[in-house]
């Protein structure tokens, strides 16, 4: 890990063009989409036996390659650590991020990166064995907690812990899996990262059964795709795949009934899959993008589903990502 | 008459030499120079800060061991960065003092007559040597981790001393008035301990006549302070550790990341160290020994005053090689989550504020200072040992 930081450093100080505009053209002359993503974390990002991947993240990446090139499979996938992820955006290594990233204001502002929507509203919780007889997260005064390093989890949680007047002893771990395994082991009493990913690594622990999330959620994670500054037209392209996904679930537009809507008569569906207007050139894309989006990935209520909701192992109810007249707070601005 | 072969600048190879080398530091330069604008070029277009702007803001984060005073809520990155390099020169230090003791036991085994001793430390240089170190570093944290009981069933010794697979927890020693007399009185011991070894030494050059170094010495350690003690009472308290909800509180503890990364590098390190100070007895010529042996000296007194003497000269400069690599492997902690100045300053400190060019510059130069002054502190000892009228 440690070396990664110091190549990427390095391709930090050499990188002559690359790093500049032109994303879109870089990306079609490669012939594959280079997407960041998270690698160990079901419902979210990581291979799976067969190797290939699967995620929320991952299938956001397929979805930016099939706008792109017609074909989700166009995507080369780069597992990254919590503390790696940024360095590899800036320096060129990837095109986009998908892992699972919370959008700050200091992220979005001095590290140089645009956040392009939020793919998952998500929020910071704790687990901890049964045998504790711990029901709140109030209750952890002076307990161990297991935390992955240069998350914004390591941050609310020596805020919380000062907020609420109570002893934390954290053990900072370079990779979720080693602070996982660590908890798994005994040597923390608690283990905190965003309540999404609490579920999927409860399903790695030796004994599930024998440990329970919390109830609160102490933070905002608002989970997005991440770009570089200074590409405008590809920063639009991604923020657009993920807003037309969204509009397709709110349009009932799904990958089975997406050859119905191409012959619709609503306004908003022929905006959207391109029988009207040329929305789609204006991206620097092609007038069916949806319709590439939609029918090789799907629209966002699949994708949810399929990864992290009912289809899954992870059964995560949809929440706050439910669309906006769904009672959530997903809400995507209009294709026009 | 002779003539002189007139010979062409061209062909001067003085002026060949010069030519080269100033091409040469020209190239080097302008790759250096090229290299740092093309950085703060893409960094400014990019809009990512630069600069150490950073090392005065409020860190945030919680750090496992600290040496000095540190808050997430107070303290800054730079805070975070002192102790980061405190947790690095902590290990590296009882690493380097640890690896020379075990690595000197394991070499001269290794040359033991006694056939067991010797195969098993030529056994353990084999096995321990071969193996990666972050492959061992992992098997001891995880060693640690599970041979120990957990925090409800901690071992407990004299009612105060605690050992769980969260740490050793140990009662803490506060100190009153009149320690600092007691410091003195151990000091001062100390010192006349070691004036009248040199006083020894110089009277047995000259007369022949050994002293009882090692007894007379203990009493000059220790009586001052006995002294002391008898006139103003134990000028320390302690706080003893207690169960808590969770964990043991108070006292201070040895974390079990910590205890893994000693061991490992310690364990690691003494196994090269081994087989430098074997090289360095087994290139003392024989005739060294049997002279030794015909003077009457016995098998240890041999090694320890004519084998050992000239052996450091071999030893030290690889011995100084083993001590810089265990400072640096020292940075493997990260896999282990001890916090060391990778893990705390290019792990957080890095990614919260995404600024790895200047984070990773100062690293790598931090690592370059430690590196150095041990090379130089090393140098001068390998001076002090040369036999006089020799110049290595």
């Amino acid at each position: 890990m440690k070396r990664l930081a110091n190549i990427l450093a390095l391709a930090l100080v050499f990188a002559a063009q690359g790093v500049s505009a032109q994303t879109l053209k870089a990306v079609k002359d490669r012939g594959i989409l280079n997407c960041g993503a998270n690698g160990t974390l079901a419902g979210f990002g990581s291979p799976d036996a067969q190797g290939n991947w699967t995620g929320l993240d991952v299938d956001f990446c397929r979805a930016v390659a099939a706008a792109i090139f017609n074909d989700p499979t166009k995507v080369k996938f780069v597992a990254l650590t919590a503390k790696d992820r940024f360095t590899a955006l800036q320096s060129g290594e990837i095109d986009v991020l998908a892992r699972n990233t919370t959008w700050t204001s200091s992220r979005d502002t001095s590290l140089g990166l645009n956040f392009a929507g939020v793919i998952y509203y998500d929020g910071q919780g704790f687990i901890v064995r049964n045998a504790l007889k711990v029901n709140s997260a109030l209750e952890l005064n002076g307990a161990s907690v297991c935390v992955q390093q240069g998350t914004t989890t390591e941050l609310n949680l020596a805020d919380y812990f000062r907020t609420h007047k109570m002893q934390l002893k954290s053990v900072t771990f370079a990779t979720a899996d080693e602070a996982v395994k660590a908890y798994d082991a005994g040597r923390c009493d608690a283990y905190t990262t965003d309540a999404s990913a609490l579920y999927a690594e409860r399903l790695r622990l030796a004994n599930p059964n024998d440990n329970m999330i919390l109830p609160e959620i102490i933070s905002k994670e608002p989970l997005a795709p991440v770009v570089r500054h200074g590409d405008d037209q590809w920063f639009d392209i991604v923020k657009w795949v993920l807003f037309a996904m969204l509009d397709a679930e709110e349009l009932d537009v799904t990958s089975k009934t997406v050859s119905n809507a191409l012959k619709s008569d609503n306004p908003e569906i022929k905006r959207l899959v391109g029988t009207e207007g040329n929305y789609g050139e204006q991206l620097g894309l092609t007038k069916d993008w949806v319709v590439r989006i939609v029918t090789n990935v799907g629209n966002y209520g699949e994708v949810f589903e399929r990864n992290v909701g009912q289809g899954s192992p992870l059964k995560i109810a949809r929440g706050l990502n439910a669309l906006w007249n769904k009672g959530g707070i997903q809400y995507a601005p209009p294709v026009r | 008459m002779t003539v002189r072969p007139t010979r062409s600048l061209l062909t001067n190879p003085i002026l060949r030499s010069i030519v080269y080398q100033v091409l040469l530091c020209a190239a080097v330069g302008l790759l250096a120079y090229a290299a740092i604008s093309n950085a703060a070029e893409n960094l400014a277009r990019a809009r990512i800060a630069t600069g150490f702007g950073f090392w005065n803001t409020t860190a945030g984060f919680d750090i496992s061991q600290t040496l000095i005073d540190y808050s997430s809520q107070s303290s800054t990155y730079g805070r975070a960065f002192w102790v980061g390099l405190l947790n690095t020169l902590l290990v590296a230090g009882l690493g380097i003092v640890g690896a020379t003791v075990l690595g000197f036991v394991i070499g001269i085994a290794r040359l033991s007559r006694n056939w067991l001793v010797a195969k098993a430390a030529a056994g353990y240089v084999e096995l321990i040597r071969n193996l990666p170190l972050l492959l061992q570093l992992l098997f001891w944290y995880n060693a640690v981790l599970k041979a120990l009981p957990e925090t409800r069933d901690s071992f407990v010794l004299a009612g105060s001393i605690f050992l769980n697979n969260r740490g050793l927890v140990l009662p803490r020693a506060i100190p009153q008035d009149g320690s600092s007399a007691l410091a003195l009185a151990l000091i001062g011991g100390i010192v006349a301990a070691l004036l009248y070894r040199t006083w020894a030494r110089r009277r047995q050059a000259q007369t022949g006549q050994s002293s009882p170094v090692l007894v007379v010495g203990v009493a000059l350690t220790i009586l001052p302070a006995l002294v002391v003690l008898l006139l103003k009472g134990f000028p320390v308290t302690f706080e003893l550790p207690e169960r808590g909800r969770f964990n043991i509180t108070g006292g201070t503890e040895a974390l079990p990341e910590f205890a893994a990364l000693l061991f490992g590098l310690v364990i690691y390190t003494a196994a090269f160290i081994a087989e430098v100070v074997r090289a360095g007895i087994q290139a003392v010529p024989t005739g060294q020994i049997e002279a030794a042996h015909a003077l009457g000296l016995r098998r240890n007194l041999a090694l320890r005053l004519i084998v050992l003497p000239q052996a450091m000269r071999v030893i030290v400069p690889p011995l100084t090689s083993q001590y810089l690599n265990l400072v640096k492997n020292s940075s493997l902690a990260v896999a282990i989550g001890y916090p060391d100045l990778v893990q705390v300053f290019t792990g957080t400190v890095l990614n919260q504020t995404g600024q790895a060019v200047e984070v990773v510059a100062l690293t790598m130069a931090v690592y370059l200072v430690i590196s150095l002054v041990t090379s130089l502190a090393m140098n001068l000892y390998n001076r002090l040992i040369a036999p006089v009228g020799e110049h290595p």
